[in-house]
């Protein structure tokens, strides 16, 4: 055992050096080509398929799949690009247990659908590992547009704008582009740098420029953008997260789920990641699985994911909460934080209070019970930050868009996360920055 | 227990699988390896005339199609008869038939279609205590462009000629093996009843090119860059066969002649059915290569326990039973009417049914119910064509079901009538004629 593994508090290098990758490595390694074309080989090719129309992105499964198991990927990876343009991500990303795979018919037989994730990583991998670009820009048209945030809302709109000939610059406060993808998603779901490759793929096509370091509200305001540029479009996320609402929230040692994982996507060595030796993270999606998981990935001996309300309402998959328990991770039900206890202004212990539905409504019982532990995340959901939206109507905290992605005022679109009716996945925010796209193009080609 | 043993043109063997000439036959390693495993038989690999034997290519002799997850269905090959001295092979079926005088030992010959060559070879197989021979007149490769193989199962007449001189030269059963190459299977088989064979054996390998290199344009097996079509065999093959078999199993001319069947053979359920249309013994190959010899005993537990379900006590009980239901088209009962069903509890709602109905047949499965997807028969539009039931991926799921005598026929509005009548008295024939029952 390495020095740290029973120290308490929140320390780093709680593991042997050469245990990190193993901890951290892919977690469906990706399909060797036998193994793909006996997997595309049990499609049916329904017609007009569920898995297609699952899809937010309506990939054409059944056709991308016939041309794996023709072996032809190159064309597969196209007809995936054509839909999704970060279909590597959405294949390692997506939730396919509630999306496609859910909807495939063997899951009605068997209860087995097609690997249809594993699939499409297969295509695009090889499409990408050898740099074929599948797209080519039309005419310039002279316009440029700006899209503000780099995520997969961004970087798809982006792509397709570039396809129809506009210029686009992409802004993002960080220092890196990605988004989520690259700060936010486990790292065991997109492994060795993926996440930056994928930009690189999708810029690749040219006509995009990205400015890093840039933030809305601070570099530049929606007015000077509107000013310079013929559109804009935010794919901003979400950057704030929602209190506790417990007494103690700002002790040493309470922190925010998303922030950690960004500092683990991010650090050059993993065993530099401090971690708790006991650890309570806070929520019911899939960020709380994510940042137990990866806690305990990184050596943390106790993990326990304290959850308000019950089973069935947890928003993390079934699948998700199943690869938790694998990892050795303690999923509880009808417990909501009260208060932290500190010792010398350092996280102890959680107390919690014992929940149920009483009339349909969450209810405390009163009793309480306490974990002792060193660090506790939050990870209860994330907000939209409205300072960067100025002037823009929002409802329910984000911004309010039509069907094409278009706010209430003209000439300014978004999509991803910070809009009504994104709803935190990957690929939904995929769709909506290429169906904004196209709605930009739209209006630019009728404004001309 | 149900008893496998057969009786073949006088050749007992303690069940009905033989192999059949080719790889696995061509010495007594793998002879003897078989009988181990449990073959009943074993036609050895085509012997050729006295001196230097034949050469094979020394480059790849197979080329293949295959299925799901690489099962391969269907082989092509292009080696030739076997290329070990003809003293050698003799001594080795001598040593063998001593060792294993229960199992069936027939011995294939190739020699060319000269009366000499025949008259010579034939006292060195008898003389080996071989319970038989057969003719190799199927090889559709290399042996035929010397005129030998199917260039001989190709003329009927050969075919007679061949046969007579065996039938003099010998005391041993001629079986006739007989190639596929060819419009009309019963005339070759015609020719050798007419020469005096014992029974035919069918079928020897079909002309093939499995597959064409896209990057070298050679077809496969290619042997420096270049290629020629081999011989098809495997379960592709199998229908094509059967198909065979059941003509000369019910042409007048030749019912009644014992059959040895042969093509794709590779499960009990093959085998049986081979028999039900009238072969005596089956003969195996590809799934034998593709497997090794222990399929056998698959085949031997399969068919012994299908037997004993059945109440079949020996194989005669069943051999040929499927003959007289094999007709010509024009015999079969057009009043007859089939409709798809759908088990809607077994259905999994992939749509191939609605597609293939709808943009290749008759637009007789609708795909919605309520606003759902839901998949169903249409009775005034199902001709019961069972298009849908070969692509549905559900075993069951979709059947044919008769329509009841009495009841309506809701495409074409006509009472289903419980008579016979086929299409020699159908209306729409200008040939018809008064009514004739089905032979
Ligand atoms: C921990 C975690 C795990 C997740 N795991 C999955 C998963 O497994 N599968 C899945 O489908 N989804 C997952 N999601 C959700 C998914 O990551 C998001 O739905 C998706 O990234 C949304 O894309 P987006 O482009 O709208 O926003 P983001 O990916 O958040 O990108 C927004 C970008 O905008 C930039 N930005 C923000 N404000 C400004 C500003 N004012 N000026 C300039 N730039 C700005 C940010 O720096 C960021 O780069 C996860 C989310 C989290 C938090
Ligand atoms: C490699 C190979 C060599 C063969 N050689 C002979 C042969 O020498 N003589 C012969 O009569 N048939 C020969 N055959 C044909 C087989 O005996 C058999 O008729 C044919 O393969 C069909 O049976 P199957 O589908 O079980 O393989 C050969 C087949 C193969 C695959
Ligand atoms: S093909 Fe079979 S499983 Fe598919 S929809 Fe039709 S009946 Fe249902």
């Amino acid at each position: 055992m390495a020095g740290s593994a029973f120290k308490d508090g929140i320390a780093p290098g709680r593991l042997e050096p050469t245990q990190y990758a193993a901890n951290f490595a892919d977690l469906h390694p990706p399909l060797a080509r036998h193994e793909a074309l006996v997997e595309a080989d049990r499609c049916y090719f329904c017609y007009d398929a569920p898995c297609m129309n699952a899809c937010p992105t309506s990939i054409d499964i059944p056709m991308f799949i016939r041309q794996i198991a023709t072996d032809n990927p190159m064309g597969a990876a196209e007809t995936i690009f054509s839909q999704n343009i970060l279909g590597g991500m959405c294949a390692r990303v997506c939730p396919t247990e509630t999306l496609c795979e859910e909807a495939c018919v063997r899951e009605e037989a068997e209860g087995k659908p097609v690997k249809i994730g594993q699939l499409q990583r297969y295509a695009t991998d090889i499409a990408m590992e050898a740099g074929r670009q599948f797209f080519t820009r039309a005419e310039p048209t002279g316009k440029r547009i700006a899209v503000v945030g780099a995520g997969p809302a961004g970087l798809a709109c982006a792509h397709r704008l570039a396809v129809k000939g506009h210029e686009v610059v992409v802004y993002d406060a960080r220092p890196k582009a990605g988004g989520l993808n690259e700060y936010g998603i486990a790292s065991y779901k997109t492994v060795d740098g993926f996440a930056r490759a994928e930009v690189d793929y999708v810029t690749a096509i040219g006509g995009i420029a990205i400015e890093l370091g840039q933030r809305l509200g601070e570099s530049f305001s929606l007015d000077d953008l509107r000013a310079r540029y013929d559109a804009v479009f935010l794919g901003i996320g979400l950057g704030g997260v929602n209190a506790l609402k417990a007494e103690g929230e700002d002790a040493e040692g309470v922190r925010d789920a998303v922030d950690f994982i960004a500092e683990l996507r991010q650090a050059d060595d993993l065993s530099d990641v401090a971690v708790g030796r006991r650890v309570v993270v806070i929520g019911g999606g899939m960020t709380a699985i994510d940042a137990a998981v990866q806690a305990k990935l990184l050596g943390a001996e106790d993990l326990t994911i304290c959850y308000r309300r019950g089973k069935q309402e947890m928003n993390a998959s079934q699948f998700e909460q199943d690869l938790a328990a694998s990892k050795g991770v303690t999923i509880r039900h009808w417990l909501s934080p009260r208060r932290v206890l500190t010792q010398g202004g350092k996280v102890v212990g959680l107390e919690l209070e014992y929940m149920q539905l009483v009339d349909g409504r969450l209810t405390g019982l009163g009793h309480t019970m306490t974990i002792p532990c060193d660090q506790v995340f939050k990870a209860i959901g994330q907000t939209f930050e409205p300072r960067s939206a100025e002037g823009l109507a929002l409802v329910g905290g984000r911004i309010e868009t039509d069907g094409q992605g278009r706010t209430s005022r003209e000439g300014i679109w978004a999509g991803g996360d910070c809009i009504v009716g994104g709803d935190d996945l990957t690929v939904t925010a995929v769709a909506q920055g290429r169906d904004a796209a196209e709605s930009i193009h739209r209006f630019l080609a009728a404004a001309s | 227990m149900a008893d496998l043993t057969t009786h073949f043109v006088g050749i007992k063997s303690p069940n009905p699988f033989w192999l059949a000439s080719a790889p696995p036959t061509d010495k007594a390693y793998n002879v003897e390896r078989a009988f181990k495993a449990g073959w009943g038989g074993v036609v050895w690999k085509t012997l050729g005339e006295e001196g230097p034997p034949v050469v094979n290519v020394n480059g790849p002799r197979y080329g293949a199609i295959w299925g799901a997850d690489r099962r391969l269905l269907g082989l092509n090959n292009i080696e030739l008869i076997t290329d070990r001295a003809l003293q050698q092979n003799l001594r080795e079926i001598k040593e063998v038939k001593m060792k294993w005088p229960d199992r069936a030992l027939v011995v294939s010959i190739m020699v060319p279609c000269e009366e000499e060559s025949w008259k010579a070879i034939l006292p060195l197989v008898e003389e080996t205590g071989a319970d038989g021979i057969e003719l190799n007149f199927g090889c559709p490769h290399g042996m035929s462009e010397r005129g030998m193989g199917s260039a001989v199962g190709q003329v009927p007449e050969y075919v007679e000629m061949v046969v007579r001189w065996c039938k003099q030269y010998t005391r041993m059963p001629v079986i006739t093996k007989l190639t596929p190459n060819i419009t009309d299977i019963r005339k070759p088989a015609r020719a050798a009843k007419a020469g005096g064979t014992d029974a035919v054996s069918l079928i020897n390998t079909i002309n093939s090119i499995t597959a064409v290199n896209l990057d070298t344009f050679a077809p496969e097996p290619s042997i420096d860059g270049k290629g020629t079509h081999g011989g098809y065999c495997g379960p592709a093959v199998k229908p094509i066969a059967l198909s065979m078999v059941s003509e000369i199993a019910r042409d007048p001319e030749t019912f009644g002649l014992p059959i040895s069947g042969i093509g794709g053979i590779t499960t009990w359920r093959d085998a049986a059915e081979f028999m039900a249309l009238g072969s005596g013994t089956v003969q195996v190959c590809t799934a034998a290569m593709t497997y090794g010899f222990k399929i056998v005993e698959e085949m031997a537990t399969g068919l012994s326990n299908w037997m004993d379900e059945k109440g079949y006590a020996g194989v005669d009980d069943f051999v040929g039973r499927a003959v007289r239901n094999v007709t010509d088209w024009q015999y079969l009962n057009l009043n007859y009417v089939t409709k798809a069903r759908i088990d809607q509890d077994l259905c999994i709602k992939c749509g191939r049914c609605h597609i293939a109905c709808e943009d290749t047949s008759h637009q007789a499965i609708r795909k919605e119910k309520d606003g759902k997807r839901f998949f169903e028969v249409m009775d005034d539009e199902c001709v019961g064509c069972n298009l849908c039931v070969n692509v549905c991926p559900v075993d069951d799921c979709i059947t044919m079901v008769p329509v009841a005598p009495g009841l309506v026929d809701e495409r074409t509005g006509r009472v289903v009538s419980a008579d016979y009548a086929n299409w020699t008295t159908h209306p729409n024939n200008p040939m018809a004629k008064a009514a004739e029952p089905a032979e």
